[in-house]
């Protein structure tokens, strides 16, 4: 697959694993594989959203994207090049162009620097607007763009709200106008009524800068609403990837039938007549996933001799979604376990 | 675990090897004296020193001087003579060491006790008078110096020199036969040596107890319906405690090294005294022979702790 | 009809604090009928934990003044005494927290914690039988290899699993009521409903009746049969919950229903955000709590204090100053998808109020 120049951010065959060791020698015993075997694009200007549960390998694949971490193998072109192997001081310039927001609030910003110096320091440590004049006042406008009062430049972050103080955390990454943001799990700390001014100020900063995001979330409403493509993980591998309508209107990948179905939707009426898919047992360890489709030992479609011994490829499905699956759901079953589809 | 045991004893013999040669450095660096000289008295003549010079095996180059000491430490387990004496050091360790172990045991059974029930007692009174005044005890009991403590305690209650004549004076450890009869003599050199770290222990333990008090396991012990001793000591001592513990095995090692001023105050024979006259008296081998006792005490104290946690704390894997 | 299990009336628990007193929990009447769901829905700050923390008498500590009536099984609870509220904690009424690491002790095996729950209760039972009943629990919940993994400890299981032996824990006495803090929060959605399940499931098997405390309304319109919704401390919208999802009466609730992203509404239906940030239960402002954030506020309500009253549905409370026949048709609009500003011009907001102003002004 050849990059167009519409795709950002292409990565293909990356891997992560974690050593594990032991012994007297502390010698590698095993691994957590944490990201195994990834392959997506990320085109300009759209909201790719990649949603998991807990050990699905979504935020170690966005701090490898953003390089926080080195990749196991893989490439990762970023507008062309390959960025995987990059040493630090050549990744510097390129941090400038894409940039994470976190999940916690509370714990994301230095308690003891003022939010005008948070927000002001990618400024100084990529050299741009050495002024200090000229700074506190790009920094105030920043301030104004996500919504904070410009005369609380001194402040510090205690004395912010958490809503706040994840604005905080977007002034800082749109600081230098990047190219991409990643998100983890920007609102999933966040009061419910605060939410949704979040998720708006990240739609409205992507119209103003012509932004790409990555959006990392497990909730997936959240993700349906915000994300125009929306892959979905388990166990260190993309299941499912599909434009939110098909991904959401007909699911074809079990896994994603079942979270979708797990999702509790707040209308009473819609709860008491779906047949919920509930999944049996827990996520198995990264350490040691199953054989062939990492999903077989918890899917209502199992089939011996075909899922724990073949593994499925990452192929188009019916109606567009690209599922790696070798019985995928069908439109009655996706009826009848998922509510919120209009398949 | 084996395999972590095993890992950990081999970097103890480790340390103790460099501990051996950086003390043989640190004799030779630093200025205190010829032994030779100060061995042969009053107005010595060269050939005098030359002669113990060479008993003693100082003529001899540095790397040999200390690959002879290995040698014989490692084979024979013998570390030599004193230079002052020529006992061998090893037998005045020995024969030491009793006294030492008897007074940092009482004194850490003392310290222990009298800690952990300050500690709970503020911690559960917190803000009241008691916690206050308790921990205002603590502080002035942590700056009081030992010395100071021990001399004070023996010029008000010892027998011989003191205002009411209670307890045995300096001393008397050594002239006392009879486990009681010695214990008796320890009681003022227990509480001198147990004073400041009671009132650490009882600071750390209650600043522990208020945070696990606040901890959610807490919270659900008692929407258990569980009666609130129960909830303080079996769910929020027992988690509170086990750092205390591990701090006693590393004090406990510490002073096997010698504690040095206790001892010196109340005049007990102790490796704390030993080490001290060597110091003072440029006895190398003698204070080789104690610096390694003190080094692997505190390794030795150190794997046992980590272990004892691995059995208090379940989530601890070796 | 018989007697409710749970009467909460007018439940006021103040805390004094170096900042000032807090008030968390400010005038808030409820109940709960023996078998039945209710799910009391607000966020951080609404007071919804407190008051069902003051229900078990965990909140008595010296600096909090708590007033009302609590009765549970014909008893006042806040009269009772310490003693007694111990004996009804963890039997009669239990409690399963949000974080299901942090609420079991690390150091026991979970068997251990499991009896301890039941012979405080059961004194007469031996340590063999509560240990049977421990594992008749925990075959109960769905653990698999109950007899062995008894003897684990909490940091050995999966946090699905560990809510489950929360669980259990709970309902090891057989409680008549089960309260449930953010039981879920914590988990991933497919555990997520995998212990949802597991809550229904013993609800209706065991006849034990449940609370379920949450900010999520995905999750109480799965569980509860009634829904109250808390904000600054007071109960602003109460009735069955179909009637609170169908036709909500509170702009508090008309603002949680639409900021909020569903799978059952349209992909590009706008968010629509409450404004402003949760209050201060120190400084409450006179009148309605909620009017700084409220789009359709007019003067009056600056000044006035709703009360609870009469709404649309059967058994249907709200307190709001909007008349009545004004808020149904700014939910009719709002609910299609109009922005408030919009609806507001569209519908008009008269000066006269509704039913939930008290006969005599607040003063301001």
């Amino acid at each position: 697959m050849s990059a167009t120049p519409d795709t950002l951010l292409q990565v293909r065959g990356l891997y992560k694993h974690f050593p594990i060791r032991a012994g007297l020698l502390q010698r590698q015993v095993g691994a957590v594989k944490a990201v195994d075997g990834v392959d997506f694009d990320v085109y300009r200007g759209e909201t790719l959203g990649l949603v998991g549960e807990s050990g699905c390998g979504k935020s170690t694949t966005a701090r490898l994207v953003t390089r926080l971490l080195d990749p196991t193998a893989g490439t990762i072109s970023w507008e062309g090049n390959d960025i995987a192997n990059l040493s630090r001081s050549e990744l510097k310039p390129l941090r400038r162009e894409m940039q994470m927001i976190f999940q916690d609030p509370y714990s994301s910003l230095n308690p003891r620097k003022t939010v005008g110096t948070i927000i002001g320091e990618p400024f100084i440590i990529h050299g741009v607007e050495p002024d200090e004049g000229k700074r506190k006042k790009r920094v105030q406008e920043l301030m104004e763009q996500v919504g904070l009062n410009p005369e609380h430049y001194n402040r510090l972050p205690h004395q912010f709200s958490g809503g706040q103080r994840q604005r905080i955390g977007v002034a800082r990454a749109i600081a230098l106008k990047p190219k991409l943001i990643v998100a983890d799990e920007p609102v999933s700390a966040l009061d419910v009524s605060i939410q949704a001014q979040i998720l708006n100020l990240l739609r409205d900063l992507q119209r103003e800068l012509g932004l790409t995001i990555i959006f990392i979330a497990h909730d997936l409403s959240v993700v349906r609403h915000t994300c125009d493509r929306v892959a979905v993980m388990y166990l260190g591998r993309i299941v499912e990837m599909a434009p939110s309508d098909l991904l959401y209107g007909h699911p074809r990948h079990p896994y994603t039938g079942a979270l979708l179905s797990a999702v509790p939707v707040p209308d009473p009426r819609l709860a008491r007549n779906k047949t919920r898919q509930v999944l049996t047992g827990d996520v198995p360890s990264p350490t040691n996933p199953p054989n062939a489709c990492r999903f077989h030992t918890r899917c209502p479609k199992f089939v011996q001799g075909t899922c724990d011994v073949v593994d499925p490829p990452l192929e188009p499905k019916e109606g567009g979604n690209v599922a790696a699956c070798h019985f995928p759901l069908s439109d009655e079953e996706i009826a009848s376990r998922v509510p919120t589809a209009a398949a | 675990m084996a395999a972590y045991i095993l890992r950990r004893l081999l970097w103890t013999v480790l340390l103790l090897l460099v501990i051996t040669a950086v003390t043989f450095l640190i004799f030779y660096v630093l200025p205190s004296g010829d032994p030779a000289v100060r061995r042969a008295g009053r107005a010595p003549s060269p050939e005098t020193i030359a002669a113990i010079r060479h008993s003693l095996g100082l003529d001899k180059s540095l790397p040999v001087q200390y690959w002879d000491y290995i040698k014989k430490l490692v084979l024979h387990f013998d570390f030599g003579q004193s230079y002052v004496n020529d006992q061998p050091v090893r037998q005045q360790m020995f024969d030491r060491l009793p006294n030492t172990m008897f007074l940092v045991g009482g004194a850490a059974v003392l310290w222990f006790t009298i800690g952990v029930t300050v500690g709970i007692v503020s911690a559960v009174a917190r803000g009241s008078f008691w916690d206050r005044f308790l921990m205002g005890a603590a502080l002035i009991a942590i700056s009081a110096p030992v010395y100071w403590l021990g001399l004070v305690c023996l010029y008000l209650f010892s027998d011989d020199i003191g205002q009411w004549k209670i307890f045995p004076g300096a001393g008397s450890y050594q002239d006392a036969h009879g486990f009681f009869d010695k214990a008796w003599t320890l009681v003022m050199p227990w509480f001198v040596l147990a004073a400041a770290f009671s009132a650490i222990y009882a600071r750390l333990l209650r600043s522990n107890l208020l945070e696990t008090m606040s901890e959610d396991y807490i919270r659900t012990a008692r929407a258990k319906g569980l009666p609130e001793r129960r909830v303080i000591f079996r769910h929020g001592v027992r988690s509170a405690i086990t750092p205390v513990i591990t701090v006693l095995g590393l004090d406990i090692g510490i002073l096997m090294g010698g504690a040095i001023l206790t001892e010196t105050v109340f005049n007990i024979d102790g490796i704390g005294r030993l080490s001290y006259d060597a110091i003072q008296r440029g006895d190398l081998s003698t204070i080789q022979g104690t610096t390694l006792l003190l080094a692997l005490a505190v390794a030795l104290s150190s794997l046992i702790v980590d272990i004892m946690y691995a059995f208090l704390d379940p989530r601890v894997r070796y | 009809m018989s007697e409710p299990l749970l009467q909460v009336e007018d439940l006021r628990v103040h805390f004094d604090t170096e900042d000032g007193l807090v008030k968390a929990v400010d005038g808030v009447s409820y109940t709960v009928g023996a078998g039945q769901a209710l799910g009391i829905v607000g966020e951080s700050g609404s007071g919804k934990s407190v008051s069902s923390m003051t229900v078990m008498g965990l909140t008595r500590a010296s600096n909090a003044h708590i007033s009302g009536r609590v009765v549970f099984d014909g008893k006042d609870l806040l009269a009772a005494t310490d003693e007694e509220m111990r004996a009804i904690r963890g039997g009669q009424i239990a409690m399963i927290f949000q974080d299901p690491l942090s609420s079991l002790h690390p150091f026991y095996k979970i068997g251990d914690q499991l009896i301890e729950a039941r012979r405080v209760h059961h004194h007469e039972e031996s340590k063999a039988q509560a240990r049977d009943r421990a594992i008749e629990m925990l075959s109960l919940v769905g653990i698999p290899d109950p007899r062995s993994r008894v003897d684990s400890y909490p940091h050995e299981f999966s946090g699905g699993m560990r809510q489950r032996v929360m669980t259990a824990m709970a309902l090891i006495n057989d409680p008549k009521l089960l309260i449930a803090d953010e039981p879920t929060t914590a988990l991933d959605v497919t555990v997520q409903a995998q212990i949802l399940d597991l809550i229904m499931k013993l609800q209706h098997e065991l006849d034990t009746a449940v609370v379920m405390i949450t900010h999520d309304l995905g999750v109480v319109a799965e569980v509860a049969e009634e829904i109250a919704v808390m904000y600054a401390g007071r109960i602003v919208e109460k009735g069955l919950a179909d009637t609170i999802f169908a036709e909500p009466e509170h702009p508090y609730t008309w603002g949680l229903l639409n900021s909020i992203p569903r799978l059952d509404t349209p992909r590009d239906q706008e968010l629509v955000p409450i404004p402003g940030r949760p209050p201060s239960l120190i400084t409450r402002p006179p009148g309605c709590s909620f009017a700084p954030r409220c789009p359709y506020v007019r003067e009056s309500h600056r000044r006035i204090d709703p009360v609870l009253a009469d709404a649309e549905g059967p058994g249907h409370l709200v307190a709001c100053l909007l008349p009545k026949p004004t808020r149904r048709a700014l939910w009719s609009k709002l609910r299609d998808g109009v922005q408030p500003e919009e609806a507001k011009q569209a519908v008009g907001i008269p000066e006269t109020l509704s039913a939930s102003a008290p006969e005599q002004e607040v003063k301001a």
